[in-house]
């Protein structure tokens, strides 16, 4: 290497300070970024690799300290540095993005006042000239209307939007490095894409330099020269990213780059024929706005938002069904209004031959055991105040499936199916892990031998490697079990490993319908066209040089 | 995504993990300390808290009486005792109502929504447009000076202070994933409320019982010292106060132990509060 790199970290260790002594952070940490080059950071929650992005700007929590080790930034030692020349170079030459573009930008600020903010800090133009400058910015951002969104505030916006002004905010300066932290994870996947071309067209434009921290070896795969892999503070392995993607040298990166959806096996036809076990015909769900008292007044007609507009569906006893699509397309819409949870406008539903909407007494008692939901998000869909065994025990008792005294005996047949450790039953949801939750909440569900389970983006809350084994579960249930599965997903990498059919929503219409294969090989719709073409994918890994490298 | 930052949610009462705060450490003890004077402190004294014996009146402290007599001649500590009893069964029914009665409305208003929720909201609104001190004192005029009229008047005002809390909680809540998981396994507005909602709902009002238990304590001696609340010669010490202001300059300890006495148990309740909030993760 002749010239040296523009920014290089060496050996750094960081600790926070907790009450139960210093936690090591990041341990013996290295990687170094070429000028005009895209390096990734990849890991699962936990590994580190939030803290290593942010510790190159030292934007650490309070309680972390830097323990030891070397950060060097054009030519800079920026340990050495103090706040007061570290706050010149942030965002003057260092810029930083985040997950989160709501929770980031200003309520109260217009986008031009946040964007111009950092060239009024640091260049000390006056108002005029950076609002002249912000609008020329949002423009490059390819902000549509960029005279009129100056004058907008975050939550006129939306979450892409949000993100090309959070670039522009922190590229006003002309910084050499971006830092980028998750930038894309809050977003749909058709709008992902179009914040990593932005991206890549800035660094090819403007020979910016990223830092791209990422739980998608996808999204990393696609955008950046090299990567490095993080596990719990410490790097597993890092070079260039074809390397690190084709030739994975330790069983953690291989581990990784398997549980990847786009990489895992399509789902396999069962070819008998079945008898249909639930079918929508026509379903609509519509929201009234909620009208404010002057509205009301003035005798103004409610606005209804239609959810779910006219979709028609069916599913097979055994079979699995994908619902894809973006946020408010109305597949979380769906799922509630099958079991209850949200009111049908017109249209029916039909579960095992019987309408569900005509369903009264004994029967619809019968239909809510038959049909169960798990929930997305493992953090909110268990009672904190309830232990494992007391959120499992409840719906056995509360329809009386046994005698009480076999209640313990089902439960741990339960956590048996789920395969969790009988020890786990006596902790509350605050003691166990995501996936650990998330397998209670399916356990919850198998409680009441359902024939239909009704899965709502169950893994995305979830780190890749426990997705994977999460869906591993799932195909092993609906084997063992004969269970009928509705997934619902914004993976249709997901879909198309567990789903014999899918169903694409957009805008609360049914955009495309049919079996996996068919609409993965030919999809007829543009918009199915766009979403698969938007799903970040990486090559398998080379069975070829494997073998090479691990002679017989 | 970024290690150590990870806020957690809120721990449920009796998911408790050690590592209590020493705010509410040292709080307990005052509390319980005047939990045990109260229970077992007259035991220990020699004189009656009524009986007038003006042959010993105004005595400054010393050993026979330690804190002094005051002007009937009636001793000082063995007074302090009882008012304790008096003073903390004040704060425990004080709030013990407008505690169920409010944390009861708050959890239907609050599940329910609706026409009950808009008509409950207004009542409180209109409870709370009136000045808080104002009202307690205009009920109890109205009724009759005592304990009992004190703790009705405080139950028909405060307990919007506990809806309002245990409300804004399950609103939240009740669009949780696991109160919704509850109900489509098929679960009861009874049991929803009773085990999903409200032991998630809770703990913001818990706290706001020590803090609330402050306050009436200091209104109630303050009703005692206008002659609205107990009645003398029963012994509180907000009434001991109101007798010993008149003596203030030559016979000081006739208010200033109850005083002190006041400061000291507020301080108790105040200081769970604060741990308990820290402990639950709640403002105060």
């Amino acid at each position: 290497m002749t010239a040296p790199p523009l920014l290089s970290v060496e050996d750094l260790a960081v600790e926070f300070e907790t009450a139960h002594g210093p936690v090591p952070a990041l341990q013996g940490v290295s990687f170094w970024l070429p000028q005009g080059e895209v390096l990734g950071i990849v890991g699962e929650s936990g590994s580190g690799k939030t803290v290593a992005c942010r510790s190159i700007m030292r934007l650490l929590a309070g309680n972390a300290r830097i323990r030891s080790g070397r950060i060097e930034f054009e030519g800079r030692d920026m340990l050495a540095l103090d706040e007061r020349e570290l706050g010149r170079l942030r965002g003057e030459r260092v810029a930083m993005i985040f997950q989160n573009p709501s929770t980031h930008l200003d309520p109260l600020m217009t986008v031009g006042r946040q964007v111009g903010e950092a060239l009024q800090v640091h260049h000390g133009v006056d108002a005029a000239e950076a609002r002249r400058q912000s609008i020329a910015l949002l423009a490059d951002m390819r902000i549509p209307e960029p005279e009129r969104r100056v004058d907008s505030y975050a939550h006129q916006l939306s979450g892409g939007m949000r993100q090309r002004v959070m670039i522009a905010a922190a590229l006003a300066c002309k910084p050499s490095l971006l830092l980028a932290d998750e930038p894309t994870t809050a977003l749909d996947v058709t709008v992902q894409a179009q914040i990593l071309d932005l991206l890549k067209r800035l660094r090819r434009e403007r020979g910016l330099s990223i830092v791209l921290v990422s739980h998608d070896l996808g999204v990393v795969a696609q955008m950046c020269d090299s990567v490095v892999v993080m596990k719990d503070g410490k790097v597993v392995e890092s070079g260039p990213v074809g390397d690190i993607i084709e030739r994975p040298r330790m069983e953690y990166t291989r581990r990784l780059i398997a549980s990847q959806p786009s990489l895992m096996p399509p789902a396999t036809f069962a070819t008998h024929a079945r008898e249909p076990i639930l079918s929508l015909d026509n379903l609509s769900v519509h929201f009234p706005q909620s009208r404010g008292m002057a509205a009301l007044l003035a005798g103004r007609t409610r606005h209804v938002v239609r959810a779910v507009d006219g979709v028609s569906l069916s599913l097979a006893r055994g079979e699995t069904l994908g619902i894809v699509g973006e946020s408010g397309s109305g597949k979380s819409t769906i799922a509630r209004a099958i079991v209850g949870l949200a009111p049908t406008h017109s249209g029916g539903i039909v579960f095992a031959g019987e309408s569900v909407g005509a369903l009264s007494g004994a029967d619809r008692i019968r239909f809510q055991r038959a049909v169960q939901m798990v929930f997305q998000d493992p953090f909110t869909s268990l009672n904190p105040a309830f232990t494992v065994a007391q959120t499992l025990a409840e719906p056995l008792r509360q329809h009386r499936l046994c005698k009480p005294a076999e209640i313990p005996a089902r439960v741990a047949d339960l956590m048996r199916k789920v395969e969790l450790p009988a020890e786990l039953l006596t902790r509350r949801s605050g003691q166990l892990s995501g996936g650990q939750r998330q397998r209670v909440g399916i356990a919850r569900a198998l409680a009441l031998e359902p024939q239909l389970i009704i899965a709502d983006e169950v893994t995305s809350a979830l780190d890749v490697t426990i997705q994977a084994q999460i869906l591993g579960l799932f195909r092993k249930l609906r084997e063992v079990m004969n269970l009928s599965l509705v997934l619902i997903s914004h993976d249709l990498a997901v879909v198309r490993h567990l789903c014999e059919r899918v169903a694409v929503m957009r805008q609360g219409r049914l955009v495309e319908y049919g079996a996996t294969a068919d609409i993965f090989a030919a999809p007829r719709e543009p918009y199915t066209r766009e979403l698969l073409a938007a799903i970040p994918r990486i090559a398998p890994p080379s069975p070829v040089t494997d073998a090479a490298r691990h002679p017989a | 995504m970024s290690a150590g930052s990870e806020a957690g949610p809120r721990p449920a009462l009796g998911s408790w993990r050690l590592r209590l705060p020493a705010t509410l450490l040292v709080g307990a003890a005052i509390v319980v300390t005047w939990l045990l004077i109260a229970a077992f402190g007259p035991a220990f004294v020699a004189h009656d808290p009524i009986a007038v014996d003006l042959a010993h009146a105004l005595l400054r402290p010393s050993a026979d009486h330690l804190l002094g007599t005051d002007s009937y001649g009636r001793d000082v500590l063995t007074r302090l005792m009882y008012g304790a009893r008096t003073d903390l069964q004040m704060a425990f029914f004080g709030v013990a109502g407008p505690f169920i009665i409010g944390t009861i409305v708050g959890l239907l208003a609050g599940n329910f929504g609706g026409i009950p929720d808009a008509v409950l909201m207004r009542i409180l609104d209109v409870t709370v447009s009136f000045p808080y001190f104002v009202l307690v004192i205009a009920i109890v005029a109205v009724l009759e000076p005592g304990l009992t009229s004190y703790y009705i008047s405080l139950t028909l005002v405060n307990w919007v202070s506990y809806a309002r809390l245990v409300r804004s909680e399950v609103i939240v809540l009740r669009q949780a994933d696991f109160v919704l998981a509850a109900r489509t396994i098929g679960i009861g507005e009874i049991r929803v409320m009773s085990h999903h909602l409200l032991p998630n709902a809770i703990s913001p009002s818990v706290v706001f019982v020590f803090t609330d238990a402050v306050l009436t304590i200091v209104l109630g001696s303050s009703l005692g010292f206008l002659g609205l609340g107990v009645q003398p010669p029963a012994a509180e010490w907000g009434v001991m106060i109101a007798e010993g202001q008149l003596y203030l300059a030559t016979a000081w300890w006739i208010a200033v132990f109850p005083g002190i006495a006041i400061s000291l148990l507020a301080l108790g309740f105040s200081l769970v509060a604060d741990g308990l909030a820290k402990l639950l993760h709640t403002a105060p």
